[in-house]
């Protein structure tokens, strides 16, 4: 897969992201889960075809059936438009500007990943959180991405393994087998 | 010549059950959708397209099944006094796509209450609000209510619920598997004196009409069914499809209801594709059914209707939700989100009665509990916070897999101030001015909020929850919520924004749902509600839909 970010802004990245979901003996950090995968994923959506956005139905072969979700499903025009103005930004673009200027994920990250600095990995835990709570809507941004990366199904790239529904005795999309009427009504 | 004899502007719960009850007559109809369409093939045998999925991210974060708040935003301030607008964005979006609300909702289908027909002669006038009888009754709904019930396949109790109005025939199916977690806040709540009962459901229980039972995946509200066990609106769509008298077009979205030259009878509809090529359609019939925030929309475009009336009345519900927190897993994800209900907030009691005198109201009207679940992972871990307590409070799943979860959809009474008109900047992808909702809840859902949180939480903790908490949308006053800059009140049902009354002076549609003025304009949603009662809507517009339709006939 195509990346956006570059190596290093990967590696600050994930070093950022591990603050925000750090590793427990029972619960895998936001690194091991695929975080910096899943984010870049959606950075460089628009770099395959059908881009990122929105994977197959109606099943993962997880729980039975094909696995669909592997196969992302093409977005219309409109769609593209706005995906793209959400990830690209509206770069100038009179379509894009309709509700004015937008900047993008793609500089969103670039720029906070930045302002971390190229150091950011080498810092302790202390510096490394008085660094993100500077940049309070980076943090925000990267946070709800990261909780996406690390429970979303792994076909976007992050929860690797499932080790994210797995630490949290999560089974995940179960279709076609569903639960059976005892499963759903008993306690176990 | 037209093109077809009626045009319906929408395919969701309405649209749909008006296409099947005309090509069942032997109309012929063209349903415009603006949305895209993931639900079924349009060409036979019209099967499933597969497209809906568990995925939480794909259905619930990046608006599958639409409409994108960005291509098109609705705006919402509380009051004139905000200025223009406080938010730009997601405003009670309901799915924009083939089947609108119907394809993602959980299909809690109970049917309103005599008295919800006439609450101003069951229960008088309340000051600052106006509130009316509707102009259809119980008795008049019944058949219906059964029609629609066998039509989109209710699994459901006919004897469960003590305060439920009389019915004709039982539920078409029996009730599906109870979840877990209902089962411990219901029997709490029977052993506390209330009357919970299992929720007449739109999913099957058992094969219906040739379609699955539900297998309990538990990823349904907001999601849409990927094996069909969910009838509506797939049943009404594909049976119209069947006649071979049904086209359905979807990416469609129509700017205007064509009116000839004596003013008095529609023409037809223009629509836009997504290429924003104009398109008209001619009809001797035009259906709207895009659901209360898009009809009034359409009307103040065009300026169709009673100016003093379209827009005005906006209802939603007022939610209470109550949440308890237990000290093991109820595995709320599996099963159908919530499998029962209770109606004693609707109803009543001495207490209630007492309270309403206390806060000098005749009545406090709240609305059915939903007893249920809490939400998927990725909404717990937002709802958690980042750094050290994270991983913890995930893998004890406080907030999901150990909670379960009271929603009261409480009765929201009508204001001429609570309405949607146009914002006066904002414009959607197409170039047309956003809808915008004003409102502000009146009194009375706020004093029946607050009476019914500490009962809802004694209910939960008589259930085994150790630690109980409560929030409502909109925010009550004074609490963490209420700030500015707040968000629009969460809630998906949206009713009254073009009532349906006798008098034209007061009303947008006459008791036929058809237009005052100009009588080959049908509404068939929830715009026509006059009150929003403390139910869900849907299978009120499918019975509307049903006997509205029948009636042009």
């Amino acid at each position: 897969m195509p990346n956006f970010l570059t190596h290093a802004e990967r590696a600050v990245l994930a070093a950022a992201a591990e603050r925000l979901i750090p590793a427990t003996d029972s619960h895998p950090g936001a690194t091991a889960l695929g975080v910096v995968d899943y984010i870049d994923g959606m950075l460089s959506a628009f770099l395959v075809d059908p881009p990122r956005i929105w994977a197959g139905g109606p099943f993962s072969g997880r729980n039975g059936g094909g696995a669909t979700f592997e196969a992302f499903s093409p977005l219309g025009h409109l769609e593209e438009l706005a995906w793209r103005t959400r990830i690209e930004g509206s770069l100038g673009i009179a379509q894009r500007e309709r509700l004015g200027p937008v900047t993008g994920w793609q500089q969103d990250y670039r720029d906070g990943i930045a302002s971390l600095g190229t150091d950011f990995c080498d810092c302790g835990d202390s510096e490394q959180d008085v660094r993100l709570s500077a940049l309070s809507q980076f943090k925000q941004l990267l946070y709800v991405h990261a909780c996406e990366g690390a429970y979303g199904a792994p076909e976007y790239g992050g929860n690797r393994d499932l080790a994210g529904w797995n630490a949290i005795q999560f089974p995940g999309d179960i279709q076609p087998r569903g639960y059976t009427d005892a499963e759903v009504s008993g306690r176990e | 010549m037209k093109d077809c004899d009626a045009v319906i502007v929408g395919s969701g719960p309405a649209g749909a059950t008006a296409a099947h009850v005309l090509t069942e007559a032997g109309w012929s109809v063209i349903i415009l959708e603006k949305g895209r369409n993931h639900l079924l093939e349009l060409d036979a045998p019209f099967g499933p397209m597969n497209h809906v999925s568990n995925d939480e991210i794909k259905m619930v974060r990046r608006h599958f099944l639409g409409p994108d708040p960005w291509l098109e935003p609705r705006t919402y301030r509380r009051t004139e006094a905000d200025g223009e607008r406080l938010d730009i964005g997601d405003v009670n979006n309901l799915p924009s796509t083939v089947g609108g609300g119907g394809f993602h909702a959980d299909g809690k289908l109970p049917r309103f209450r005599e008295e919800d027909f006439k609450i101003l002669s069951h229960a008088g006038p309340v000051e600052g609000t106006d509130i009316v009888d509707w102009p259809v009754d119980y008795a008049e709904m019944e058949p219906f209510y059964g029609e629609a019930e066998r039509l989109i396949g209710v699994a459901g109790d006919a004897a469960g619920n003590p305060f439920a109005s009389w019915r004709a025939d039982s539920y078409p199916m029996p009730p599906g598997a109870d979840m877990y977690c209902a089962v411990l806040t219901g029997e709490a709540a029977t052993r506390l004196g209330y009357h919970p009962y299992r929720a007449p459901t739109g999913v099957n229980s058992v094969v219906y009409d040739g379609r699955p039972a539900c297998n309990n995946c538990g990823f349904c509200a907001y999601y849409g069914c990927p094996i069909e066990a969910k009838g509506d609106p797939v049943v009404p769509l594909r049976a119209a499809l069947r006649t071979g008298r049904c086209e359905i077009r979807p990416e469609s979205i129509v700017t205007d209801v064509l009116i000839d030259r004596t003013g008095r009878k529609a023409s037809g509809v223009r629509f836009l594709d997504t290429n924003m090529q104009a398109h008209e359609v001619s009809a001797h019939h035009v259906v709207l059914a895009g659901g209360a925030f898009e009809t009034p929309r359409l009307l103040l475009r065009n300026e169709i209707g009673n100016p003093d009336v379209v827009g005005r009345y906006l209802s939603f519900h007022f939610q209470t939700f109550v949440l308890g927190i237990f000290d093991h897993r109820l595995h709320g994800h599996r099963g159908r989100a919530v499998t029962h209900l209770m109606d004693d907030p609707i109803v009543g009691d001495d207490a209630t009665a007492a309270a309403a005198r206390a806060v000098g109201l005749p009545f406090l009207r709240g609305g059915i509990v939903e007893h249920g679940a809490a939400g998927q992972p990725i909404m717990e871990a937002t709802h958690s916070p980042s750094g050290p307590m994270h991983a913890q409070l995930m893998t004890d799943s406080t907030l999901r897999d150990c909670m379960a979860a009271f929603t009261m959809q409480g009765e929201d009474l009508p204001l001429a101030t609570n309405r949607v008109d146009l914002d006066p900047q904002v414009t959607d992808v197409y170039g047309l001015p956003a809808g915008r909702v004003t409102y502000e809840p009146h009194h009375h859902e706020i004093a029946t909020a607050e009476h019914w949180i500490p009962r809802l939480e004694a209910i939960m903790r008589e259930a085994g929850a150790g630690h109980t908490f409560s929030a409502t949308s909109p925010a009550l006053p004074g609490t963490r919520g209420d700030r500015p800059g707040l968000r629009a009140p969460m809630s998906r049902h949206i009713i009254g924004t073009a009532r349906m009354g006798d008098d034209p002076r007061t009303s947008v549609f006459d008791r036929w749902q058809r237009l005052h003025g100009i009588d080959n304009v049908m509404c068939a949603d929830s715009s026509v509600f006059p009150t929003g009662t403390g139910y869900g809507p849907t299978l009120t517009i499918v019975a509307l839909a049903i006997r509205a339709a029948r009636a042009l006939l």
